[in-house]
């Protein structure tokens, strides 16, 4: 009987397929028929393992061309996307293939057509071969085991949609080249021994490692990487589906981080404690602010907030660091020793304190207690950064010309980072609002000196006054 | 023979990774294709990066994302690891991060080590230590992974050279969009510098190629190019401040990529930070505003014409729409005749869809259920296209145009205060 007779005869065939995945072994069969001109409906293709119970009647024995060497086209496009399809796990998937095969004989540019349903079929079945392939690659998980001889040995579990496993051993190699491994699936196995490739039917979960002890490392990396202050379940979910999280060790923690998330983001932002509310505009305002601040822990200790004093558009704001002692009992700034040496050097520079605003980078006196007495304490640069807050709001109102900051606390709050007095006096510092600063020491420690040290710094501070004088004198003209 | 590690390595890489968490980038493409065969080690780079797995931030995990150290003598206000910020502090040694890097790898976690540090002693100091990390894993251990080193500005040319013969991507970071914003908020560093520095990898990642178009066994030189990060939401930039620093970093050291961070509130902040974190939706219009200009040919301008009177992009709805809406005489625009560069312009069509439609209308005309099975979503695209049966007459001149295209408003609860 001639191929031509077959068809005539409207007979059926059954070709049976020996892999589940062996394209070259359907390009041969395609070939053939359709060199018999058997429609894409005269014929089932029955992967191992499958029923063909549709066509059991089908001819298994298939036509012979009558011309073996007539030649059967396919675009590129095609090839490369069969070479995929043919991994699919759709049982259709060589009935669909062998159909545009047929197809493509009469319109050989037929892929291009991405409106046409088969072509869409195709490219989606082929996405998704090369999807799985690709979660393959990112989602096994290999776990340690020794074998007798203390040889590291490295085993996978992986569920994968395809039959993707063989396709895939290339990439392993050349990635762990040198290591032992096997990846066990469903679908059949591979194991590498550093230099060949072997293959094995398929396993169960069972038979891999249940744990390795790097896990516990890897999840900690895991948790902690991960930035409770954005949660996009969403987009975790896109590209990690749920069914690959049953064989991944860091998706047990998912649920918890998801739920302790919005948690942890209030408690992030409660640390930092920065619950700022409109910045006052009047210093009424912020003198009645400061007094509930607590924001640091300054502002709990037994004291009172103490303001600024002097004119709302004095042209020069003295910046102390913060009140000491008697400011604190006297509710006013510089009333103290360390006042009484700033008073003096201001009348020998010749600036009028009244007509001066005079106040501190932090408005709560820091101590700790020694018996009866208060000791004073150095403000962190953490608390002098809080502080800014209200600091800022007063130069916002009072808008001096000049700012001068005494010591490094109220250099800080000024500037935002620590300098060195010695290398940034003498010297104007432009600020952002158009003002500049002057930095000098602070009074208390000329008063913690002596002798030759004591002169010098005295000496140095009229300077820096002197300066600010002549400074403010050129700026008001 | 694999030793597992001590108990204190945990605790130390769970510090050191969370500090590491505010960095955006993780990708591991674009560089040169190798791999361990031959070699004694493992490692490969295949041009696309994996991402091993998803965080519930949504973002990718391809490397592990470290820092070497969280000391730093910086004091730089959105940094949680800022001199003055009272957080735990830990140091990893260089040997401990690389077998740290080989356990993850080994085990398929990872495609490699994203490295980055805070400063500790000096800026060469640190740098030195980042180099010999990758280094160690380089040479001790014929490593082929990816390697991300960011590198520290302030540091010798001649060790950033270093970093960029072992890695496969540099990274400087910008860190604001505006000097302003960065002499504010960080005091230590400078601008010029930065630049200055990134113009110096440029030169070195071109004559590198120059070199290998040679000779063959020329060294390479970060294959995978420099990339930057950008923090928004820290300081007053709008919107359309970020596009034009983004392009001028994009045209002057010819960048891979910006990456957008959204501040996020850190524990123990500084004052004078916003408190509150700017809309995840705002990085979101960003990195969307970056791919037009990457992929549709946006001029930057074009960009910042979508922006509002604010200077923002709007969040309710896409820069793409949003400039489409302003621009309503260059539409509708025809799927059937148009190039491909108009047909890139209109609102709901991707570079995929392009180029599927600009194939299949050389074997038919096409009509509006052709395009719908092209297309995530007809209804957006329908007002800016005419296909064979349908024209959107009117719909494209409608004032209220934007409503019926933005999504659909979340009802408010009921009772809400």
């Amino acid at each position: 009987m001639t191929a031509l007779q077959h068809v005539k005869l409207g007979t059926y065939f059954v070709v049976h397929m020996p892999e589940p995945d062996d394209f070259t072994f359907w390009r041969e069969r395609a070939r053939q028929l359709v060199q018999c001109d058997v429609p894409p409906d005269r014929v089932a293709w029955v992967e191992p393992g499958g029923n063909g119970s549709l066509f059991s009647h089908g001819d298994r024995r298939l036509p012979v061309p009558d011309d073996a060497t007539r030649v059967i086209r396919a675009s590129k496009r095609f090839l490369s996307i069969a070479r995929n399809v043919a991994h699919h796990s759709d049982p259709e998937r060589f009935s669909l293939l062998y159909a545009m095969l047929w197809r493509l004989q009469s319109n050989p540019r037929l892929m291009e057509d991405k409106a046409d349903s088969q072509v869409r079929r195709l490219e989606d079945m082929d996405k998704s071969v090369r999807r799985d392939a690709h979660k393959m690659h990112a989602f096994v998980r290999f776990r340690m085991v020794e074998d007798e001889d203390g040889n590291e040995h490295y085993v996978a579990w992986f569920e994968p949609d395809h039959h993707i496993v063989r396709r895939e051993a290339g990439f392993f190699v050349r990635r762990f080249a040198n290591m032992h491994w096997s990846i066990l699936t469903p679908r059949g196995c591979i194991h590498w021994d550093g230099e060949t490739l072997r293959e094995s039917g398929p396993a169960q979960k069972s038979d891999a490692p249940q744990g390795d002890p790097a896990e516990d490392l890897w999840r900690k990396y895991y948790a902690s990487i991960f930035n409770p202050a954005r949660l996009k379940i969403g987009a975790m979910l896109k590209e990690m589906p749920r069914k690959y999280w049953k064989n991944m060790p860091e998706a047990a923690l998912i649920p918890e981080l998801v739920a302790g998330a919005q948690k942890r983001e209030s408690e992030m932002v409660d640390a930092g404690a920065m619950q700022f509310e409109d910045r006052p505009e009047t210093l009424a305002a912020i003198d009645k602010a400061i007094h509930a601040c607590r924001k640091c822990p300054i502002g709990s200790l037994e004291n009172q907030a103490v303001m600024g004093e002097g004119p709302d558009d004095a042209s020069l704001m003295i910046v102390g660091e913060q009140p000491g002692d008697q400011e604190d009992q006297a509710g006013k700034p510089f009333v103290g020793p360390a006042g009484q040496v700033l008073d003096a050097a201001l009348e020998t520079a010749g600036i009028e304190r009244s007509q001066t605003y005079v106040t501190n980078a932090v408005k709560h006196f820091k101590y700790v207690q020694r018996g009866k007495r208060r000791l004073h304490q150095s403000p962190t640069a953490k608390e002098i950064d809080v502080c800014r807050w209200w600091h800022e709001a007063e130069r916002a109102i009072v808008k001096p010309k000049v700012v001068l900051a005494m010591g490094a606390s109220a250099a800080r709050a000024m500037l935002g980072k620590t300098v060195s007095i010695t290398q940034a006096r003498g010297e104007p510092i432009p600020l952002d609002d158009g003002s500049e600063l002057w930095v000098t020491a602070h009074p208390s420690y000329l008063l913690r000196l002596n002798g030759e040290a004591k002169a010098e710094q005295e000496r140095l501070f009229a300077a820096d006054l002197a300066a600010v004088k002549e400074r403010l004198g050129e700026l008001v003209e | 023979m694999e030793q597992m590690p001590p108990l204190e390595t945990i605790q130390k890489l769970e510090i050191l990774a969370d500090a590491a968490k505010y960095d955006a980038s993780c990708a591991s493409s674009g560089t040169a294709k190798r791999n361990s065969k031959g070699g004694t080690g493992v490692g490969s780079t295949e041009g696309m990066g994996i991402c091993h797995a998803y965080a519930p931030d949504g973002r990718c995990i391809s490397l592990l994302k470290i820092l070497l150290t969280n000391h730093c003598i910086f004091d730089c206000h959105y940094c949680i690891n800022r001199k003055s910020s009272n957080v735990r502090r830990a140091k990893f040694t260089p040997q401990e991060v690389a077998d740290l890097t080989l356990t993850f790898y080994r085990r398929n976690y990872i495609e490699g080590l994203f490295l980055s540090s805070g400063i500790i002693k000096s800026s060469n100091h640190t740098m030195e230590l980042l180099v010999e990390t990758a280094r160690i894993l380089r040479e001790d251990h014929d490593f082929r992974g990816y390697i991300h080193l960011k590198t520290i500005p302030e540091a010798d040319p001649d060790l950033a050279h270093q970093a960029g013969l072992y890695a496969d991507r540099v990274s400087i970071n910008v860190e604001l969009p505006t000097d302003t914003g960065l002499t504010r908020l960080a005091p230590d560093k400078n601008s010029r510098q930065i630049e200055g520095a990134m113009g110096g990898m440029k030169m070195a990642i071109r004559q590198s190629k120059d070199e290998r178009k040679r000779f063959k066994h020329a060294p390479r030189f970060a294959p995978g190019g420099q990339s930057t990060q950008m923090i928004v939401g820290a300081d007053a930039a709008t919107d359309s401040d970020i596009v034009g620093k983004a392009s001028r970093l994009y045209g002057n050291f010819k960048l891979r990529r910006v990456y957008y961070s959204a501040f996020s509130p850190i524990p123990d902040a500084s004052a004078v930070l916003p408190l509150k974190r700017p809309p995840l939706m705002r990085e979101h219009r960003l990195y969307q505003s970056d791919w037009l200009m990457r992929f549709y040919g946006f001029a930057p301008h074009e960009v910042m014409q979508a922006t509002g009177a604010d200077g923002n992009l709007p969040l309710d709805i896409d820069p793409k729409l949003a400039w489409a809406l302003k621009f309503r005489q260059r539409f509708p625009v025809d799927v059937n005749r148009a190039p491909r560069e108009d047909l890139l312009r209109v609102p709901g069509l991707g570079t995929r869809a392009v180029g599927q439609i600009l194939a299949s209308r050389r074997h038919r005309s096409l009509r509006l259920d052709d395009v719908a099975k092209l297309t995530v979503s007809v209804a957006k695209v329908r007002p800016f296209i005419c296909t064979v049966d349908w024209r959107p007459t009117l719909l494209t001149d409608r004032a209220d145009l934007r409503s019926l295209l933005a999504p659909k408003q979340e009802q408010l609860e009921l009772f809400a205060a």
